[in-house]
């Protein structure tokens, strides 16, 4: 609490950590590369920096704020030092703007352009070194870093997963995994939360544009494409939609045309998936095995879990994820439709960059068969719309295709942690009644804790519940499972912290503000959905008497080869 | 894969320092003395052991200049650079043992793994600069050519 | 040894060893630090005690085992810590009339017993000499005379690895008079009272440090001890850590018991391998003798001590870096707040000091703040230790009060310029430090008449140049050192120091341009102002004090493209004088450019444009008719 004089001006402060936040909070955006609220403070990139009344030089994010501080941020001395910084981080720095994948996203740039950076006076005479593309996620390309660390920052502290990390010191620092390793040698997830820290193009999307349009243009190729929850809250971000909005509408209109052929809703595929990992749990709470049962539906979570904790791998549901189930129904359709004898291409949009490599899990396949052909991350999509010369603001939104284009508020719920716990607790209390659903929605599934937990009362039982999101705070959910400290019925983990909204694939930056849009957009859909329950959903019960009958479990569920 | 006997001597060095991230410095520094170099399979093996990151334990064995992850010679020889050894011309000293094994800022170990050279930053025995070390013996108040003398020297103990 | 389980053990052994100490006919001290063992020292004591042994006349007991037996009349030989007189090394102390023979070998041995050990005369060659006069007296050389020893009285003169001689020169006893007759607060406000401040580098008030950890709410809290000591031309810390260990354990038990710590860590460059040793031969005696560990002395004071070895990088020797490195880290400096009072070690508060810091304070306590406070200025009292190096006549290590001036030691002490040169610059505080010049020989050596230059005292390297040495070039030399230190965190330092040695790298090639000025001084500008530590913040130092004070020279490198000091290889033009080549070609054959011709009997020619600038020809000639020009 107390005052300080910002460039002349008096601002309050309360609780805010450092100068930096009471700085941006009187509206003077300070330019960071290195400061990340969820992040510890790391303070290498010296661009925070500000003058106190004495001329001492200090960097703000790091500062504590104090009563009667007198601060300066924009002096002749702290701009040519700015400055110099960017001039100095270019220069060791391949500048192929015009060919970079973050090209316009960019911090870097935005910043060197921001601050009228107009020449270089130091050679580049780092020694380059070859792109890492062996991850079926991101693309790493160290000729790009700016040694910022907060990828680092963001895959230890956020994700304990621990696997980029400096090596090396001074002008030899390099950001990499252990032993230099490529990134298909580690145990990453591929959630790629360190993408969406990366103020460069250093760590990029795995971009799987151009087959897709090649498909397009194929005559006898079907693309069928299906979009997951969290995509239509965040795909209008560069299209100048308000940060949220649902805008599923306006990117069928555009898929169609660019000419995609039929347009689905990955949330049926979550209704898919609420149906069986309800019946699933409550078959498990029934036999008392394997509990607790932990959802399945976020591929980074289950690689954590495979490589951190194979001991506990049989709790994990074995029911696929609603990408995975909606593939499969997808197959086996174009199987065992006609479809005019063309080849069916299935595309998925996806909020994530591990869902890139979900698709190639073979206990994912059926009889051999891979199910999504392709996944295009929500930025990857937004590209091609930009290729396409389309402007999805101005789009009227269209309907999706039919017949999977209807799905439950439930499944739209998916989309943010604490989702599919909501989905599988309507499932079995089966009440859409305002009340229930309120009920529900109260029991501490909702909200942006790393951590939280309820209790809900299923028949004569009562089940424990814990959500979280963001793999460090699983880690130690696990650990305390393990040593047996907690117990729970039922454990929901989302490998990005507040859930898919902020997945690896979704557009830049992810500030607080756009996070809360997209979370508040995200329960907008389910509010205004018709359907609330999955298993009111009536092509799901069509679906279940007609194309899966029989072959539920060999279509929507993984089988290892033990099985 | 490395022989079993280094993995139960790594054991027995953790065992030493206690399953801590703060052994770990000093469980490699002496793993490196066991073997004259790190062998990265022993780093792997440590920080499961202590349950650190890999990619942390490498980042810390690349930070600190003493690890090597490559066998050392038999004899390493250290030939300060600090302040006082340089001002008393350390520098034609280490050009004299560059060329006189071969060896260049890029390559510190001679191919019949008998020499290793290095530079160092100051010994503390700058008043008996220029010195270097061989097998952390003192060598004090150096010249090329003495330098020359001891490689001879050392060569011909080998023969 | 006894276990010290009261105070009265301890005045006892303090007693009885010094009265051994007195009663023994001679004592022989030969000094055992790294640099006189690297001369040999350890075999002249080997020769020493066999001598001895077998020369029925004298009764000797010798090194560990026997010592201090009681016997009266007997011959102590002892190894000892460093003199700080290494270049006169081997150096063999005898005692009781203080004699010190310098540059001792191996074959001196029989005449010393022969004649000084058992009829007592002197041994012209071994005494030190200067200007024409022969000292025999330890104290009266020089070198010794006009310092202060304070810090390192002992060291020289006691046996470092054993635990009584230091008690009987008054060893623990000002942390048994803390713990006995002091309240933990009254230690520290005499601390503070005695203005001691950091030897470190930054000079920062020790009492104030201790005062913030003792006002944390959190109750763990650690000592920790900065021996990492990584200024390449200084090696105080290492001679106390070596010769008088105990000292320093003692000034850390001190702290621990003011601040309320139990348990101190010292983190010791690795390499020091001798000081390693010594220390955990000393933690292993006041282990053993109860002096570390559960209710020392018998009071409700328990206190326990690490050992950290350095894995090579000068940046750990900064505070938050080397706990960092202690914790299993790399060893990069974080952002401050938290302070390390408040979080440091494993994030409880910490107490961080350097060697020299923590040797001061026993003394402070035994003899009080007005004693400290007499020595040197007010405001920096005390003494300071100096490692003198370079190009000056005696390089050792010394210590003198604060405040003395540059010429004082460089000239009195020192002896002045080596081999005849001209004073040129000195280096003060090491590659954080700047250079000073012939005008600034007056300055007095304190924190803050330092600061004010634009220098610092840092941890206390003082190396000399003369006027062979080439500015520019000893810039990119620390330059080159800084570059390579840096963590590389932050961008100023990573970045910008690289930067400013390729320039500096540019200017000695002779590559340079005028604008290179501007624009190191650009850089150094900012690199000061945004760096995150002190490493980076302090690391345009040199080259700013050089730009400032030899600006010419950097013209002349750029303009003339000229080495003054001929030491810029790449200006250096080999030239064959005609008068005086008789064209006996050897040069031309030892040149391994084949840069040199000419007919035998007449003047050879060297081709510039081929020559590498090895030397080899100038070596080679025998009719020094080879010259550098530059
Ligand atoms: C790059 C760098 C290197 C340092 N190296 C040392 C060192 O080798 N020894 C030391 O005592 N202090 C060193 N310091 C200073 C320490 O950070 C710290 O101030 C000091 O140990 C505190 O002890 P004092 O108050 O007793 O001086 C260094 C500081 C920096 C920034
Ligand atoms: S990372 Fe940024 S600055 Fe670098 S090339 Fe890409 S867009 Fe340009
Ligand atoms: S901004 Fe300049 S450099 Fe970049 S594409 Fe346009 S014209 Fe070329
Ligand atoms: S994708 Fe996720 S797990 Fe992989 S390196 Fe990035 S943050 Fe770490
Ligand atoms: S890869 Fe990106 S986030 Fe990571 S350190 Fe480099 S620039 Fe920063
Ligand atoms: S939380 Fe969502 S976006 Fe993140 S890895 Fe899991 S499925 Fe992908
Ligand atoms: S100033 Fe240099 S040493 Fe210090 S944190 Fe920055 S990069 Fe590291
Ligand atoms: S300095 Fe070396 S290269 Fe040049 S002429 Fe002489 S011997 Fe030949
Ligand atoms: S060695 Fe000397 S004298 Fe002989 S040719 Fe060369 S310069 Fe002339
Ligand atoms: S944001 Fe403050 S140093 Fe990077
Ligand atoms: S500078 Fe070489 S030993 Fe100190
Ligand atoms: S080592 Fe003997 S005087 Fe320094």
């Amino acid at each position: 609490m107390g005052y300080m004089t910002i460039n002349n001006r008096k601002v309050a402060f309360t609780d805010e950590k450092n100068v930096l936040s009471v700085i941006r909070k009187s509206g003077i955006d300070l330019p960071t590369f290195c400061y990340h609220s969820e992040l510890s403070t790391y303070g290498a990139c010296r661009m925070c920096v500000v003058e106190d009344e004495r001329g001492k030089v200090f960097a703000s994010c790091s500062e504590v704020p104090r009563d009667g501080m007198v601060i300066y941020t924009n002096t002749p001395r702290l701009q040519h030092h700015r400055k110099m910084i960017i001039e100095l981080l270019l220069a060791s720095h391949c500048r192929d703007c015009t060919t970079c994948h973050t090209n316009g996203t960019c911090t870097l740039q935005k910043l060197a352009n921001q601050l009228g950076v107009s020449f270089v006076r130091f050679e580049n005479n780092k020694p380059q070194v070859p792109i890492d593309e062996s991850s079926d996620c991101i693309v790493i390309d160290s000729n790009k870093c700016i040694l910022c660390g907060d990828c680092v920052r963001t895959c230890d502290e956020v994700q304990g997963v621990g696997i980029l990390d400096f090596a090396f010191r001074g002008s030899n620092m390099k950001v990499m995994p252990a032993f230099n390793r490529i990134m298909a040698d580690t145990d990453c997830v591929g959630c790629g939360q360190c993408r969406t820290v990366c103020p460069t193009g250093a760590i990029t999307i795995k971009q799987n544009i151009s087959p897709i349009w090649q498909h397009i243009s194929e005559k006898d190729t079907r693309v069928v494409v299906q979009i997951a929850p969290a995509v239509r809250v965040a795909v209008g971000d560069k299209f100048g939609v308000p940060k949220g909005e649902n805008s599923l509408g306006k990117l069928a209109a555009a898929l169609r045309m660019m000419g995609f052929d039929e347009i689905y809703d990955t949330n049926f595929g979550a209704d898919l998936t609420v149906m069986e990992e309800s019946a699933e749990l409550v078959e498990r709470l029934e036999k008392g095995e394997n509990l607790p049962l932990f959802t399945s539906c976020c591929p980074g979570w289950v690689k954590f879990c495979e490589t951190r904790y194979p001991e506990l791998k049989k709790h994990i549901s074995t029911c696929r994820s609603p990408q995975q189930m909606f593939g499969a129904v997808l197959k086996e359709d174009a199987r065992v439709n006609p479809h005019d004898g063309k080849k069916t291409v299935v595309v998925s949009i996806m909020p994530c960059t591990a869902k890139k490599a979900e698709i190639h899990r073979p206990e994912h396949f059926t009889d051999g068969e891979q199910h999504v052909d392709y996944v295009l991350t929500t930025t990857e999509v937004t590209r091609m719309i930009q290729e396409a010369g389309i402007d999805l603001s101005t789009l009227e939104p269209e309907a999706l295709d039919m017949p999977f284009g209807i799905a439950s508020g439930a499944a739209a719920i998916f989309g943010v942690t604490g989702g599919v716990t909501e989905a599988v607790l309507r499932r079995l209390v089966n009440d859409d009644s305002q009340q229930a659903l309120q009920e529900i929605s109260f029991t501490g599934v909702r909200g942006t804790d790393g951590l939280k937990e309820a209790v809900v009362t299923l028949g004569d039982r009562e089940v424990k519940i814990a959500v979280v999101n963001g793999l460090a705070n699983a880690g130690k959910l696990m650990d305390q499972i393990q040593s047996g400290e907690v117990y729970y019925d039922f454990v929901e983990v989302m490998a990005c912290r507040r859930g898919c909204i902020a997945g690896g694939g979704q557009p830049l930056p992810i500030g607080p503000r756009t996070k809360k849009a997209r979370v508040e957009g995200i329960y907008r859909v389910d509010s205004m959905a018709q359907i609330k329950l999955s298993n009111e959903n009536p092509i799901v019960t069509t679906l279940y008497d007609g194309l899966l009958k029989g072959k539920e479990h060999k279509l929507l569920h993984n089988h290892t080869d033990a099985e | 894969m490395l022989d079993q006997a280094y993995y139960d001597k790594a054991q027995e060095i953790i065992e030493q320092h206690g399953v801590a991230q703060a052994s770990l410095i000093p469980i490699i520094q002496d793993i490196q003395t066991e073997y004259r170099y790190l062998p990265p399979e022993l780093l792997s093996f440590v920080a499961k052991q202590l349950g650190i990151n890999e990619a942390k334990a490498y980042s810390v064995a690349t930070f600190y200049e003493n690890f090597s992850f490559e066998p050392k010679g038999k004899y390493i020889i250290k030939v300060c650079d600090g302040t006082a050894c340089h001002v008393r011309r350390s520098t034609p000293i280490l050009e004299r043992l560059y060329s006189e094994l071969g060896l260049s800022k890029n390559k510190a170990t001679t191919d019949d793994m008998l020499f290793t050279l290095e530079t160092v930053s100051c010994l503390g025995a700058c008043g008996l600069a220029p010195v270097l070390t061989v097998n952390d013996k003192v060598y004090p108040s150096m010249t090329p050519d003495a330098a020359t003398e001891l490689i001879q020297e050392l060569r011909g103990g080998e023969a | 040894m006894r276990k010290i389980e009261n105070r009265t053990i301890l005045n006892e052994i303090q007693a009885e060893t010094k009265q051994k100490i007195d009663q023994t006919r001679m004592r022989i001290l030969i000094c055992a630090g790294t640099g006189c063992l690297a001369g040999g020292s350890g075999e002249i004591y080997e020769r020493m005690c066999e001598l001895v042994k077998e020369n029925p006349n004298v009764e000797v007991k010798f090194g560990a085992e026997i010592a201090h037996e009681g016997v009266e009349n007997h011959i102590d030989i002892k190894k000892s810590g460093c003199h700080g007189f290494c270049e006169m090394g081997p150096l063999m102390r005898i005692e009781p009339q203080g004699i010190l023979y310098t540059k001792v070998k191996l074959e001196d041995c029989d005449a010393i017993f022969h004649r000084t050990i058992e009829k007592g005369e002197l041994i012209r060659h071994l005494m030190y000499k200067q200007d024409g006069m022969e000292y025999p007296k330890q104290e009266e050389i020089p070198f010794y005379k006009k310092q202060t020893r304070l810090v390192l009285k002992n060291c020289g003169h006691i046996d470092a690895e054993h635990m009584e001689e230091y008690i009987a020169t008054g060893g623990y006893q000002a942390l048994a008079k803390v713990l006995f007759e002091q309240k933990p607060e009254d230690v520290v406000n005499e601390i503070m009272e005695s203005n001691l401040r950091g030897r470190g580098g930054g000079g920062f008030t020790t009492g104030y440090k201790w005062q913030q950890v003792a006002r944390q709410k959190e109750t763990t809290r650690y000592i920790v001890c900065n021996g990492d000591e990584g200024d390449p031309g200084a090696f105080m810390d290492r001679s106390v850590m070596e010769g008088d260990p105990h000292k320093m354990i003692e000034g850390m038990m001190i702290a621990a018991y003011a601040v309320g710590a139990q348990e101190g860590y010292i983190y010791v460059r690795a390499e020091y391998p001798l000081a390693i040793s010594r220390l955990k031969l000393a933690i292993a005696q006041a282990e053993e003798a109860g002096l570390l560990g559960e209710h020392i002395m018998g009071s409700d004071f328990s206190f326990k001590l690490h050992i950290n070895r350095g894995a090579g990088a000068f940046v750990c020797g900064e505070g938050s870096a080397l706990t960092a490195s202690i914790e299993g880290n790399r060893g990069m400096p974080r952002v401050k707040p938290p302070r390390t009072v408040e979080q440091g070690l494993f994030a409880k508060p910490t107490v961080l000091n350097n060697v020299e810091t923590f040797a001061n304070v026993p003394m402070i306590i035994l003899n009080g703040t007005d004693w400290y406070k007499s020595i040197g200025p007010e405001k920096s009292p005390g003494t300071k230790a100096f490692a003198l190096t370079g190009s000056v006549k005696n390089t050792g290590l010394i210590e003198v009060p604060m405040g003395t001036t540059l010429r004082e030691v460089i000239f009195d002490i020192g002896g002045g310029i080596k081999d005849g040169g001209n004073f040129k610059a000195v280096q003060i505080g090491g590659p954080s430090g700047g250079c000073l010049m012939e005008t600034n020989l007056e300055i007095s050596l304190d924190f803050d008449s330092l600061k004010k230059m634009g220098a610092m005292i840092g941890s206390g390297g003082l190396v000399v140049m003369d006027d062979h040495t080439c500015m520019v070039e000893v810039a990119r030399f620390f330059m080159n050192f800084t570059q390579n230190e840096s963590c590389g965190k932050c961008v100023p330092c990573r970045e910008g120091t690289k930067r400013m040695l390729e320039i500096l790298e540019r200017i000695v090639e002779g590559k340079g341009e005028l604008g290179d000025l501007d624009l190191l001084e650009e850089l150094a500008t900012m690199i000061t102002e945004t760096a995150l530590c002190g490493l980076g913040k302090s690391a345009a130092l040199p080259v700013m004090s050089t730009l400032k004070n030899f600006r010419n020279e950097y013209v002349e490198h750029i303009v003339d493209k000229k080495c003054a000091a001929h030491v810029c290889q790449a200006m250096r033009r080999y030239v064959i004088s005609p008068e005086r080549c008789k064209g006996c070609s050897k040069c031309a054959r030892n040149c391994p450019a084949g840069a040199i011709s000419g007919q035998i009997r007449e003047v050879f020619k060297i081709d510039n444009d081929k020559c590498i600038k090895c030397g080899a020809c100038e070596s080679a000639c025998a009719f020094d008719a080879i010259h550098v020009e530059g």
